[in-house]
């Protein structure tokens, strides 16, 4: 699939960004089920179907300028978004390598590298870039590597380095995340950056996950779906700029809340690097306003019900305790009581 | 996780280094690059014997900056089950061979500032492939190697190429030994000493270590952990109502789906819980390897991570 870029599209100030029809039928709903609670929902990140989002190892879809443009302007008024310790460079090579290779492979009409050895070609025609470069030698970028590719790709970037049987946060490039701060968590431990979310400890979920991305292997990527609402199609909710968004949520009523309430998918990928063995997990995220989600019936029902049902806990935690009951108020009319297939695809 | 995913190689060259190691080159199969990894890396070979597949770990000893190869060095193990001696006796130039992605449990520490390597042996492979990634950084490093006699002491011209001074070389035949107090009393704050060789030798730097305050974090060994295998039972399966062997280096799971009844999975790692099927019946003992089950589930022997965990038993049925 080649998306037609929406270059001119906005995530903030008119928030002129909305989903094609064909964007909004591939969305990634995360709830199979009408019901939703916190599991190890890690699977092995295999190809999708043709044009879905998982088709490819990196997704790369209509809003790929409009998103790396909101990326440059958020660095440029925050620099702190991108963050590296000095032992990680090496994991930030292994990263600019996975992804360069992966977007040639999967998109040859945008992307092209060519290697005579460490001297590499990288050609990015959606945002016009040629660069010749030395792999390894940092000096011959513009950027240190994940700086420089992390500005070409929708989605943020972690890096975890792996020792003492623990994942430690010492690289990133962040700057489209939920709610949490790339400059707090750094150096941080798998469990210490976990530390605010709830229940989940109790239930063990990130014990299981560590161990689970301890053993993570090379070549045997793995993902997982995580959600939460946004008022207007914001990619940087960060705590630096809570000011900017966070009195948006006061704003909500039953009869607003289907344009400017958008429903927040991230679809987390994590591999293995090879040379640093360190470990990057990808945050892509997606948004869709309930409207838009609520022109698939299947999804307008569900989302209905699982708003409804969600523990407490949750709500306060993913902030959406002010206007959950707008919400619902909102969505029930698309509610007929009928019941829904399983699995999250339409019908 | 089981390893689901090989890459076909051939040999591209065997030298016989020691009395004891073979030195084997391979090449991917489709003439290809192979994939990158860290030194201190290992693969997963996969031999199909005549009467068993054998799957064992190796480590990658060649340079992380060349994957034109991989080399691995074999030594010829007196009570093995078979894949040292199918390396040794089977192998000839262009046979072809099935591995794994590289795996690193016995990784350098990028933060430390002053790594201490210690092989004895064969134990000297990981360390001959860490010594390329060492070249160039900043932190110092000493390699202290024990082998048996001269003759035994393998890859000695490449480690003294990359070493130089930095390699210490003792011989039981000269009576030379490791001085493990002296070693590792004085070394600077922030060093991390990293262990591969005999049980013997491994025992003896931990447990000295440990006598002299280093934090268990600092000290490093490599301990393979090659997929679970175990006794080879039979599992009966009361929906599908039709018996299936499981032999001893398959899981449960792979038996399961070889007899062709789908077993829902995510992970096929013991974390997700995800496979966790129903016991029925059991005579014997339920060997769980999974991390999901808590202690009270695994010996309450009503539920299985077919995934990871097997049986010895008489007869187990399964919900499936």
């Amino acid at each position: 699939m080649s998306a037609v870029f929406k270059p001119d599209e906005t995530f903030r100030d008119d928030f002129s960004f909305r989903n094609s029809p064909a964007a909004i039928r591939r969305f990634p709903l995360p709830f199979t089920e009408d019901q939703y609670m916190y599991s190890v929902n890690i699977e092995p990140h295999l190809p999708g179907p043709k044009g879905s989002c998982t088709e490819f190892a990196f997704d790369v879809d209509e809003h790929y300028v409009a998103e790396c443009r909101e990326r440059e302007l958020v660095l440029a008024q925050d620099p702190l978004r991108f963050q590296a310790l000095p032992h990680m460079m090496s994991s930030q090579w292994d990263c600019l390598e996975l992804i360069m290779e992966s977007f040639a492979r999967d998109y040859p009409e945008h992307f092209s590298l060519e290697k005579h050895g460490n001297r590499w070609h990288w050609i990015n025609r959606p945002l016009d870039l040629d660069q010749h470069f030395v792999f390894g030698d940092a000096g011959t970028l513009p950027r240190q590597p994940l700086d420089y590719i992390g500005r070409q790709a929708q989605g943020d970037f972690v890096i975890m380095d792996q020792r003492a049987g623990d994942l430690w946060l010492e690289a990133g490039m962040v700057t489209a995340q939920a709610d949490w701060s790339l400059d707090f968590d750094m150096g941080m431990t798998f469990r210490e950056w976990h530390g605010p979310v709830p229940l989940a400890h109790e239930m063990t979920v990130f014990d299981r996950a560590l161990k689970y991305l301890l053993n993570l292997r090379l070549g045997q990527p793995v993902r997982r779906l995580n959600w939460t609402m946004t008022v207007h199609p914001r990619l940087d909710t960060s705590p630096e700029s809570y000011p900017q968004w966070g009195p948006d949520r006061t704003t909500i009523t039953a009869q607003n809340a289907g344009d400017r309430v958008h429903l927040r998918v991230e679809l987390q990928g994590l591999w293995r690097l090879p040379r640093s063995n360190a470990i990057v997990f990808g945050i892509r995220c997606y948004l869709i306003s309930l409207r838009e989600l609520a022109s698939v019936p299947k999804w307008g029902r569900r989302m209905h019900r699982v708003l409804k049902g969600l523990h407490p806990a949750l709500a306060e935690y993913k902030g959406l305790l002010r206007y959950r009951d707008a919400v619902v108020e909102w969505l029930a009319p698309y509610d007929d009581g009928a019941p829904t297939s399983p699995g999250a695809s339409p019908d | 996780m089981t390893v689901a995913q090989t890459l076909a190689v051939v040999v591209t060259a065997i030298e016989q280094v020691t009395p004891l190691i073979k030195h084997f080159t391979l090449a991917a199969a489709d003439g290809g690059t192979l994939p990158a990894f860290s030194g201190g890396s290992h693969i997963i070979v996969v031999m199909q014997g005549s009467l068993r597949t054998h799957r064992n770990p190796y480590s990658l000893l060649s340079s992380p900056q060349r994957l034109d190869t991989y080399e691995i060095g074999v030594r010829r193990m007196e009570e093995s089950r078979g894949g040292s001696h199918f390396m040794h006796d089977h192998l000839k130039v262009g046979s072809r061979l099935e591995i794994a992605h590289p795996v690193n449990l016995f990784g350098l520490e990028k933060i430390a500032r002053k790594h201490l390597l210690i092989a004895g042996g064969i134990g000297i492979t990981p360390f001959l492939a860490q010594l390329e990634d060492l070249e160039g950084a900043t932190a110092p490093y000493e390699l202290h190697y024990a082998v048996r006699s001269p003759e035994h002491a393998a890859f000695l011209d490449r480690l003294r190429n990359r070493a130089g001074e930095r390699l210490h070389l003792y011989c039981d035949t000269e009576n030379q030994s490791i001085d493990f107090d002296g070693l590792l009393s004085a070394q600077p704050l922030g060093t991390h000493v990293y262990v591969c060789g005999p049980a013997g030798l491994i025992n003896r730097v931990v447990d000295t270590a440990r006598r002299f305050g280093w934090p268990d974090s600092h000290v490093h060994s490599e301990k393979f952990s090659a997929p679970p295998v175990g006794d080879a039972f039979d599992v009966f399966l009361a929906r599908t109502q039709i018996s299936v062997h499981v032999p001893p280096d398959n899981s449960l799971m792979e038996s399961i789906e070889a007899a062709g009844v789908e077993v829902p999975y995510l992970c096929r790692g013991g974390v997700c819980g995800f496979c966790q099927t129903r016991v029925i019946e059991l005579e014997g003992e339920l060997v769980h390897n999974d991390h999901f089950l808590s202690d009270a589930e695994k010996s309450g022997g009503k539920r299985i991570m077919p995934c990871v965990s097997r049986a010895r038993c008489t007869r187990l049925v399964l919900d499936l």
